[in-house]
Parts: structure tokens; C-alpha cells; sequence
């Protein structure tokens, strides 16, 4: 059954971004993946009227109240991006030679060329979306879009109406894949800015373990906007690692969008390290469903020049006995904002959770700004939620300490600064990764030489 | 029951406590199975047990605590069956826990907390009650008996005390109540030898033959300080062996081994 | 510290008494018809023998107010509010002003004697002078002999706009500009009543000062106004309690409170408010919605406010502190509690602009029932704000399962110099503290009391002696029967 002619949506907002958006899905509807789907397409049709309707979000809507995408509408996204640009060498995080499980996406499109599937354990599916759901559509039906639930957030929306490709990792019941798997995303945009909006999906049935490393890198060629959505099952007893780097290009837009669901005893060990970017916005949901599901999760960010960094997280525990721990620490320096707006929601039945959350910022410049707004909503008594923030300059007296004991001033500022980040790196498992984690820092902030 | 026909029928009853076949449950799990115990008047008894035998149970089932349900038995206090009374009525009856574990109160200080529950209890017992001064003067000479400083008075209770602080607190409120059955729960737990003379002093300082104490321990160290008239061992929820102070040296040289998988 | 020593007898002693404030007094009213227009705010401004610029200040307000919108963005829930179907303007009947005590309407002060504040016995015992509004109009004023000798004018709103009408044109709307948001703007045009305060230079006021409300009449909303000054090197304490009686129609209380600060002046500036709360369904309580605002002018100059908040149906309050003055300091202790149906979206804004400027919040809420409170506080370090130290401190106490406790505190920093702080805490009182209390005779209800008091023991702390024994007893009443 075809679906009906495209039919432009009724539009309240006439931006031109907006539009040019909503124009791009209405010129391509028909060789997106998946066109003989009807439930796909019914997704992506409702998905693009909800964009159109609410259009790109504005700081008006309380969830955006610090970030304004101006920047970004003031480029033509409208050409979609090519994936068969040629790639000379691949920016990675894991020592060469250490084996493992890659996945590499251009632009958003998959690439077998770049990757490396040959050794996958047994029970374990990874590969490219679009190949996916021209092979066997009916394996994603109740996960894709599923996850995500009734999340109207306008760049998901936009996620959904233009997705075309993007990681699918499932792990079946019981099964552990020892070494990380990494996915590298890559942007370029050497003629015209480019969007490209991958759609991951990661599902872990009951007992699975597994570790997946996010890097999202550019090659330098031009302005691109990378709007992803990934949607996360862990399953009764799974446990998932799941670390990000976001290290594009810094003229690139970056908006991610992550909705995790936490069964029973489940638990998902969530990092975050945003470098990049000239905007990058961090959204992450998490419900934790079932009783004894713990989820942590952790970032840091290092922002100069004027960019701009948004992390948004809510975590909601719905269930008893559910624990949450999140620990976010950045530096910000010359005219850079970051805003961390983190949400602890737990329900009137989940009693006997607790949830902690901690943001800490370091402001270097005059002109730096950080915006926080850690935020509580309980509706259980016997639970234990605590929230702190604390947004200021390096402790002067440990400064004070190092310089008495010879240390140049801005020597010690590097090392407390790096202290203060490496923390949060080094509470994450993946311990092959920790290295080059610190390695980036540390290159951070010898670029950033301050008196 | 008021407090003033209490305080009339205390010298009548032969034993102070009396624990007949009691039974009850934490969660579903049987954890007394027909505990037996009696203590007279100006006794003190110790109840040594391995873990997990039932010991802080038996304190929380005495006192009256949520969560312990008496599947079978009783329990008298001065006569009376003191099952059906609520915490507080136990206390103002003349019961005390010193905790294992005194909880922290923030914001209110010990000097309140202790007017507050000397006045529950003298209430309870038709006494007048006590303005802030009588009641800080009552403390005050409790506490010189004690060795407690002015100090500990002032903070809030429990709040920031070390292990130490915590129980001569617990000692320190049990001077001031003056009950007449008072329940030690693992007093020695998280104590060096000179907290543990201290606190020993002062609950020596206490004993006469109108109170009784019920000494929970794990170690035989502490009855070295606190002497017993009696010592019983509570092995899976039952008192399996009764007899003198000897009895504990016994139990430090020979362990419980004898008696788990013993009861029957 | 004695208030906090006499905690549980308080308690005790009131544990069966339900809110004693409620009755209506039957007294001659002077009412102006029914709804709101510009021949309404031209009639209040004629009964009160306003000058000129008043009359144009109002009616200025009252022209923006149809273009502003309502505030929707609080977390609070009510139906829509019908500005035309209330009363503006109500005096009670009894001739021109009185000159002492004696002269005043012995029914009024019956009622005063009722709400527990019989001035000929305040005026002896306690020393605070008194300046009781009854509805709209002031009644009497005590001690403006005693505080005259100091150069310190305290007195109603209306007689400062006849008296010392320079200083009011000079201050009136300076802090909240009728602009602000649409309650303030309302409170403009319409308002009737409120307390005004100077304090001349290097004055200390040596009594503290309080002021009583009622709203009387059906459907009349209060709308006070009060302006506090205090100029170079003063110091000024000034207390604020409300009552209301039992109605069944909701009533709208949407006050405006301005203080300046000038350089070395401190106000400190205290609310225990006890407005009827709504019956157990949630019907007929008070709304309560003020703007509280102080400007810390001044070089050194300090505001601290201090609330205990237990009534009115629905509270919006975020009393701040702007400050302007290099080395000021701002504060804000509270302690709200939510019992029942009642809702409260309330806290406070520290604005730093001047250097070294310092915040202290402390902010305790209890809720209990299904009641939903929010606290929603803003620090907004300013680029020029060097040296800024702000340190929050808001922690949510729950009972039950029912009801809500949400913290959404806004931190917004410019400056790399300054210091913000947040921590913020969601517990309940645990049955371990509850059976260790009860171990040591203390009754369920009395324990209750003991360790909430403990919990809000840090801002009881801040109250003057007065107030901290009816808070206490306002805590203990406010949460009767809802543990167990």
C-alpha cells in the first residue's frame, strides 16, 4: 500500500529554517528509507507535522530558556549530506591494535568499508539501520520511535521525519561482549552546509553486558549540523557502558536527543565528554522503570572562543528502590556558556530511591557564563535526593598551596584545572579509554595559555 | 492503665521482667523461637548470642518497635503484659533502649530532647513537670557524674558525635530518665578500651535494687567492666544455656560453635 | 534560643485547637460597588484625599494593567481569577480619624482583642508599636510619639501621602515599578493601605515594629501597600503577621513591599503568615500573590527576610534582593508548609550587581497531605559582580505519600570571580528518629513536632523572640494529623 502524496503541513511557524526543513522532507519523503513501511512512514509523517507546528525551538519554551539556535538558523541546512566522501585516516579512541568492534558512519550513512564486524560474538547484531529495515523491518517495529515514547521535542521530531541511517546494536539474553565497541561518527561539509540525522538504537535484552564508545568527529571541511536520536533499552539485569566524546568541528552544530529506558535491576553507566562544536546541546532521558535499576551518569565539557554548551538531563525514577548518581564538571573560558539543567523526577510510588546530582563549573574569563538549574520533583516521602551546584573560579588556597611550593601560577591553574576534569574521567570503566580522555584535556589546555 | 497504679503494683511482682515462650517475626522470617527469660529486681543479666541469633530483636520486640510481629508468648514488666503498649507507654512503664545505633536528630538540641522525653515520662507518672532551668539543673548533675561536658549538651542530638560520644549519650539520657529496666543493645560496638571503661563507669554508676539491666553483647569484653549476676546464650532464637559470669569466659574461649545447629 | 526550649509544651498545648481566627466581625462597612474600573481607583484615591500625582500614578498603572498577562509560568493550579466580581474599597463607619486609642470604635477593638492583639495590653507589655489595618483603612497607630522623638515615621500609607508626601512621590514604585507583573500593577491602581517606614540617618529603631491585617468584608481583595526606608547607617526590624476568617469565596491578596537600603542601613524584615488555607477539599482559601522586593542601594547596606509561611490556599511570593551597593548583603530564610490541597510556589531572587556582594538562602519546606510546594529561587551574578558569594541552601522535608515537593532554583553566573553554592536535600523523617523518640516517652504527634522544629530550627533562629514562639506553634498546628 503506497503512502498518500506528499501534502504540506499546516505551518504556525513561517521561519525560514523552519520551512526549509519541512520543504527538504517533502522533496526527499520518498527515497527515505523505509517508504514501503506503512508504520514508518505514519511515524515520520506525524513526526514532521509536530515539527512544523512548533517549529525550531526558541528560547520561549522553557527547556530552551538558555540556548538560542540562532547561529544555526542563520545557515541553509536544506542539502542532505553525502555519505561517500572519501576518508584518509580515522580518528579513534582506542589504542591500535587492540582489536575490537568499530562502526563508522559519514555524514550520517554507514560505512562497511571503514568498519570492522568480522569478530562479533555470537548474539550480538550490529550494523547499519537502513540495511536493517530494507532486510527484516519487522525486527524494529516496537523499538524504533517506541522508546522515545511521547517526546514532541522538535529536533527529535525532525530526528524522526529525516532519518535515514544510524547504528542498530542488539544484544540477546545473557550475552557479554567483552571488548568496547566503538561508533564513530564523522561530519564533512566541504561545499555547502550539510544536516545529516543519525538514528541509533541500542537494545540489550536481559543479562546483556556491553560497552559502546560514541565519537563524533569532523574533518574540517565546513559547517554541518548533526541531529541525532538514540533510543536505549537495557534490559532486566543488562548492564550498558555508554560513553560519548563530541569532538566536531568547531563550526559544526551538534544536538543529540537520548531517551533511556531501564528495566528491572538494569543499569546504565552514561559519560559525556563535549569539546567540540560551536553549539552542542547534551539532551538525555532517563527512565528507570523496574526496582533496583541504577543509572549514572557523568560528563565533563571545555568550552572557549564563543561556544556553546547545553546538557539537559531528566531522570525519572519510577520504580522503587531505583538510585540515580550524576557528576557534571566544565571549564569555560573566554566568551563560551555552558548550561546544565539537570531534572531528578521520582513518583509517588517509588519510594526507597535516591538520586543525587552534582554540577560543577569553572569559570576562567571575564566573559565566560555558566547557567544551572538543577531541578527536584518528588512526590515520595521515604526517599534520599540531594542536588548542589557550585559555579566559580580554581580554590585559591589550593592555587596559593601549589605557588609556595615553587609551581609557576600558570602551571598550577593547568594542573587543578585538569584535576578538577580528570575526576570525572576517571570514575568510567572503560579504562583503555581513560587514556585518551586525558590525553584530550591535557591538549585542551595547552592551547589555553592563561597568567 | 495509668502511671499512678503502675508505681502500686511495682512491689508485687516478684521479677521485674518476664519473658515467657515468645515467638516473632521480621519480614515473614521467624527469628524468635520461644525466648525464656526472667530478671529480678537489681539484676543484671547479660544475653550473649552469635549473630544473627536474634539478640537486637529481642530489644526491638521488648520496646516495641514497628516492623516485629509476637506470633506467640508474652512479655510481663512489673506484672503487667506490656505487648499491647505503645513505645512511649513502655518508657513512661520504666523501659529504656540504649540504641546500638542512636539515630542523629539535627536542629534540636540534647538539652530539648531531654527536657521533652523527661517530661513525657514524668507525666506519664502524674509528677510535675519541669521547667527549662529544673531540667538543665537535673542534667547538669548527671553529667559531673557522668564526665560529659557542657559541650555535647548544646549540639544537637546525635548530630556529628563519634561512636564514642553516641553512647555516652545514650548512657548520659538513661541517668537522667531513671528507668527501671534498661536494655543495653551491643552498648561496646565501635568502642576503644578507654570509651568503653567510660561508658562502663557510668552504667555501673547506675545499678541499684530497684533497676535491672539486660546487657546485649557479642564479645565478653565489656562484661569484664559490667559484671552479671547472670549470662544466657541466645542461639537461633532461643536462650540455650543459662549461668554465671563464668559462663561468658567460657563462650570467649570456646566461641559459639558449640551452639549453632544446637537448638532443636 | 528560650522560644526553642518551650517547643512541644506549645505544641501540646494546642494539639486540639483548630484555626481559633476564624470569625467574621459584623461591623458597618463603607463599601464602593462591586468590580474594578477607572471610576473605582478615582473614587479611592477622592476617599482618601490624595494629591495629584497619586491620582495620575494610579490611573497610569491601572491603563498598563489590561495590556500585561497573567504570570502562568508558577507551578500552582486555580481558576481564573474575576477581577470584576470583588470589592476594591471598604472603611469601616466611623467618622474622621481617631487621635488616640480612646477614640477608636470599641467593636474594632474587640475584634483586635479576638485576633489576640489587644493594643492597651500591647502597648504596655510588649513595647512594639502597632499599626493595625482593619480591611482598607488604617485604624490606629501606637507609640508614633515614642518613635517621633527619633525622628522615625511610622504610620499608615495614607497618612505618609498626606504627611510626607516628598519622600513617598521620591521612593513610591522605585523597587517595584508598576510595570513589574500584573499583580504589582493591580496593586497600584487599587491600592488602599499599608505601612510606611523611615528611618532617618544613623537612627537604630529601638522597638520592633509590626503591623496586623484582616481582610473583613466579602470579596474584598487587600491590596497593601507598604514602602519601608532606611536611610544611611539605620536600622530598622519590622514584623509582619497575618489572620483572615473563615470564608468560603476566594480572596485575593496581592501586596507590594518595597525597601531601600541605603549605605550601612540594614532592614530586617519578618512574615509569620497564618492566612486561612482552605478547608481539608482545598475550598475557599486565601491567594495569596505579593511582590517583595528590596534594593540594597547603599555601600554595606543589608535586607534580610525572614517568613514562616502556613496559610493561604495558594502562594506566589519570591520576596529578593537587588543588590545594587558594593559589599551588600541579601538574605532569605523561610520555612513553607503545605498541608492538605494547599499549593505554594514560592522563593527568592538575589540579583548581585554591585562588588563583593553577598546571598545567604536558606529555604526549608515541609509538605504533608497533597499538598504541592515549589521552590523556585534565582541567582543571577551580573558580569560587573565581582567577588560575589551566594550560598543556597533548600531542603524539602515530605510526610506521606501524597504530596509533592519540587526545587527549581536558577543560577546564572557572568562573573569568574564570584562563588555560588547550591545544595539542596528531599527527605522525610524517618521512622528510626520517630521510634527513638517515642523509646523516650515522647508521644507519635509530639516527636513529629520535635524533629520538624529541628529541621527548620535554622531559620526559627532568624525571627525575632515574638514571632519564633507563634512560628513554632503555627508549625505544630500546620501539621497536625498528618503522620500517622
Amino acid at each position: 500500500m503506497r503512502p498518500s502524496p506528499a501534502r504540506r503541513p499546516k505551518l504556525m511557524d513561517t521561519t525560514t529554517p523552519t520551512l526549509s526543513f519541512v520543504d527538504q522532507y517533502g522533496a526527499s519523503r520518498d527515497d527515505l528509507p523505509g517508504g514501503a513501511l506503512p508504520w514508518l512512514c505514519a511515524l515520520r509523517e506525524t513526526a514532521i507535522a509536530g515539527f512544523a507546528a512548533s517549529g525550531l525551538p526558541t528560547p520561549h519554551a522553557e527547556s530552551w530558556k538558555y540556548t538560542s539556535l540562532r547561529p544555526m538558523k542563520k545557515l541553509d541546512f536544506s542539502h542532505s549530506a553525502d555519505g561517500a566522501i572519501s576518508i584518509d585516516s580515522l580518528p579513534t579512541l582506542l589504542p591500535h591494535g587492540q582489536g575490537g568492534h568499530r562502526l563508522v558512519f559519514v555524514n550520517g550513512a554507514f560505512r562497511a568499508d571503514l568498519s570492522l564486524l568480522d569478530n562479533l560474538p555470537k548474539g550480538v547484531q550490529a550494523g547499519s539501520l537502513a540495511d536493517l529495515l530494507a532486510r527484516d523491518p519487522a525486527a524494529l517495529e516496537d523499538t524504533l520511535g517506541c522508546i522515545a515514547g511521547n517526546d514532541v521535542q522538535p529536533m527529535l521530531a525532525l530526528n524522526t521525519a529525516l532519518m535515514r541511517d544510524g547504528l542498530v546494536l542488539r544484544i540477546e539474553t545473557g550475552v557479554t561482549v567483552p571488548m568496547p565497541i566503538e561508533v564513530i561518527y564523522i561530519g564533512a561539509a566541504p561545499d555547502t552546509p550539510r544536516a545529516f540525522h543519525p538514528r541509533n538504537l541500542i537494545v540489550l535484552e536481559p543479562r546483556a553486558r556491553a560497552t559502546v564508545i560514541e565519537h563524533h568527529a569532523g574533518l574540517g571541511a565546513g559547517p554541518y549540523l548533526a541531529n541525532s536520536v538514540g533510543e536505549v533499552q537495557v534490559g532486566e539485569g543488562a548492564a550498558l557502558h555508554h560513553y560519548k566524546v563530541q569532538a566536531e568541528d568547531a563550526d559544526a552544530f551538534h544536538i543529540a536527543t537520548a531517551h533511556v529506558r531501564l528495566a528491572r535491576d538494569a543499569f546504565f553507566d552514561g559519560f559525556i565528554l563535549s569539546t567540540g562544536a560551536r553549539l552542542a546541546r547534551h539532551e538525555v532521558a532517563v527512565r528507570m522503570t523496574g526496582p533496583g535499576a541504577e543509572c549514572h551518569l557523568n560528563g565533563a565539557y571545555m568550552l572557549r572562543g564563543e561556544q556553546h554548551c547545553d546538557i539537559t538531563t531528566a531522570i525519572e525514577h519510577e520504580a522503587p528502590h531505583t538510585s540515580s548518581r550524576e557528576v557534571f564538571r566544565g571549564v569555560i573560558d573566554d566568551k563560551a556558556r555552558a548550561v546544565f539543567q539537570g531534572r531528578i523526577v521520582v513518583h509517588p510510588h517509588a519510594q526507597k530511591s535516591d538520586g543525587h546530582q552534582l554540577s560543577k563549573a569553572l569559570l576562567l574569563s571575564d566573559q565566560a557564563e555558566i547557567d544551572a538549574k538543577p531541578e527536584l520533583e518528588i512526590y515520595a516521602d521515604d526517599v534520599k535526593c540531594s542536588h548542589g551546584a557550585t559555579a566559580g573560579d580554581l580554590d585559591h588556597g589550593a592555587l596559593f598551596y601549589l605557588r609556595s611550593r615553587g609551581i609557576p601560577e600558570a602551571t598550577a591553574r593547568h594542573m587543578l584545572i585538569e584535576a578538577f576534569l580528570t575526576d570525572s574521567i576517571r570514575r568510567i570503566a572503560a579504562e583503555g579509554l581513560c587514556p585518551a580522555l586525558i590525553a584530550s584535556v591535557g591538549a585542551w589546555l595547552s592551547r589555553s595559555v592563561r597568567p | 492503665m495509668t502511671g499512678k497504679s503502675a508505681k502500686k503494683s511495682q512491689g508485687k511482682a516478684k521479677y521485674m521482667l518476664e519473658i515467657k515462650n515468645l515467638h516473632a517475626t521480621v519480614d515473614g522470617k521467624e527469628i524468635l523461637r520461644g525466648v525464656d527469660l526472667s530478671i529480678a529486681p537489681g539484676e543484671v543479666h547479660a544475653i550473649m548470642g552469635p549473630n544473627g541469633s536474634g539478640k537486637s530483636t529481642l530489644a526491638y520486640v521488648m520496646t516495641g518497635r514497628e516492623g516485629y510481629q509476637v506470633t506467640e508468648g508474652e512479655i510481663l514488666f512489673k506484672g503487667r503484659d506490656i505487648l499491647a503498649m505503645s513505645p512511649e507507654v513502655r518508657a513512661g512503664e520504666g523501659l529504656f533502649l540504649a540504641f546500638q545505633y542512636p539515630v542523629e536528630i539535627p536542629g534540636v538540641p540534647n538539652t530539648t530532647f531531654l527536657k521533652e522525653a523527661l517530661n513525657a515520662v514524668r507525666q506519664y507518672r502524674g509528677e510535675p513537670l519541669l521547667d527549662a532551668m529544673q531540667s538543665l539543673r537535673l542534667v547538669r548533675q548527671k553529667m559531673k557524674e557522668l564526665g560529659v561536658t557542657e559541650e555535647l549538651l548544646k549540639r544537637a542530638v546525635n548530630t556529628g558525635f563519634s561512636g564514642g560520644e553516641k553512647k555516652r549519650n545514650e548512657v548520659l539520657q538513661m541517668a537522667v530518665l531513671e528507668p527501671a529496666l534498661a536494655v543495653l543493645d551491643e552498648t561496646d560496638s565501635g568502642l576503644d578500651i578507654d570509651a568503653l571503661k567510660t561508658v562502663a563507669d557510668g552504667v555501673n554508676a547506675l545499678r541499684g535494687p530497684d533497676r535491672s539491666m539486660l546487657v546485649i553483647t557479642h564479645y565478653q569484653r565489656l562484661l569484664d567492666y559490667i559484671v552479671p549476676d547472670h549470662v544466657h546464650v541466645l542461639a537461633q532464637g532461643r536462650v540455650v544455656r543459662s549461668g554465671g559470669k563464668e559462663l561468658a569466659l567460657e563462650l570467649e574461649r570456646d566461641g559459639y560453635a558449640a551452639f549453632t545447629g544446637a537448638a532443636a | 534560643m528560650a522560644a526553642n526550649v518551650e517547643t512541644a509544651e506549645q505544641v501540646r498545648a494546642i494539639a486540639a485547637e483548630k484555626y481559633k481566627y476564624g470569625f467574621i466581625t459584623d461591623i458597618e462597612s463603607d463599601t464602593a460597588p462591586k468590580g474594578l474600573s477607572e471610576d473605582i481607583v478615582r473614587l479611592i484615591s477622592r476617599k482618601k484625599e490624595e494629591p495629584e500625582w497619586l491620582l495620575a500614578w494610579r490611573l497610569k498603572a491601572f491603563r498598563h494593567w489590561p495590556t500585561m498577562a497573567e504570570p502562568t509560568w508558577a507551578n500552582v493550579d486555580f481558576p481564573a481569577i474575576d477581577y470584576q466580581d470583588a470589592y476594591y474599597y471598604s472603611a469601616p463607619k466611623s467618622g474622621s480619624k481617631p487621635k488616640s486609642l480612646d477614640e477608636v470604635d470599641p467593636e474594632l477593638l474587640r475584634t483586635y482583642e479576638k485576633l489576640g492583639i489587644p493594643l492597651k495590653e500591647q502597648e504596655l507589655l510588649a513595647g512594639v508599636a502597632v499599626d493595625a489595618v482593619f480591611d482598607s483603612v488604617s485604624v490606629a497607630t501606637t507609640f508614633k510619639g515614642k518613635l517621633e522623638e527619633k525622628g522615625i515615621i511610622f504610620c499608615s500609607m495614607s497618612e505618609a501621602v498626606q504627611k510626607h508626601p516628598a519622600l513617598v512621590q521620591k521612593y513610591l514604585g522605585s523597587v517595584v515599578p508598576a510595570g513589574d507583573n500584573k499583580h504589582a500593577c493591580l496593586n497600584s491602581a487599587v491600592f488602599t493601605d499599608g505601612s510606611f517606614v523611615y528611618i532617618p540617618k544613623g537612627v537604630r529603631c529601638p522597638m520592633e515594629l509590626s503591623t496586623y491585617f484582616r481582610i473583613n468584608a466579602a470579596n474584598t481583595g487587600q491590596f497593601e501597600r507598604t514602602l519601608i526606608i532606611a536611610d544611611a547607617g539605620s536600622y530598622v526590624s519590622y514584623l509582619e503577621g497575618c489572620t483572615a476568617p473563615m470564608r468560603d469565596e476566594n480572596q485575593l491578596h496581592a501586596a507590594v513591599v518595597e525597601l531601600i537600603a541605603l549605605d550601612d542601613a540594614e532592614i530586617k524584615y519578618s512574615t509569620v503568615q497564618n492566612w486561612y488555607p482552605g478547608d481539608a477539599e482545598g475550598r475557599g482559601g486565601i491567594y495569596n500573590f505579593v511582590t517583595k522586593r528590596g534594593a540594597c542601594r547603599g555601600v554595606n547596606s543589608k535586607i534580610s527576610w525572614t517568613q514562616v509561611e502556613t496559610g493561604s490556599a495558594i502562594t506566589w511570593k519570591y520576596p529578593s534582593c537587588i543588590l545594587q551597593g558594593d559589599n551588600s548583603v541579601g538574605e532569605f530564610y523561610s520555612i513553607a508548609i503545605t498541608n492538605n490541597r494547599q499549593q505554594a510556589d514560592t522563593g527568592t531572587k538575589m540579583i548581585h550587581l554591585g562588588r563583593n556582594t553577598r546571598s545567604r538562602i536558606v529555604s526549608k519546606g515541609i509538605s504533608a497531605g497533597r499538598a504541592q510546594q515549589t521552590y523556585r529561587g534565582l541567582v543571577r551574578i551580573s558580569a560587573k559582580a565581582a567577588g560575589a558569594r551566594n550560598h543556597t541552601q533548600c531542603d524539602s522535608l515530605l510526610i506521606g505519600d501524597a504530596c509533592g515537593a519540587h526545587t527549581v532554583p536558577y543560577i546564572e553566573s557572568k562573573n569568574r570571580s564570584a562563588t555560588v553554592e547550591h545544595e539542596a536535600t528531599t527527605s522525610k523523617i524517618s521512622e528510626d528518629q520517630l521510634f527513638y523518640c517515642r523509646q523516650r516517652g515522647i508521644s507519635q504527634e509530639d516527636a513529629v513536632a520535635l524533629v520538624v522544629n529541628g529541621f527548620c530550627r535554622e531559620v526559627l533562629q532568624q525571627l525575632p523572640m515574638e514571632f519564633a514562639v507563634e512560628a513554632q506553634k503555627l508549625v505544630g498546628i500546620s501539621l497536625e494529623g498528618s503522620v500517622g
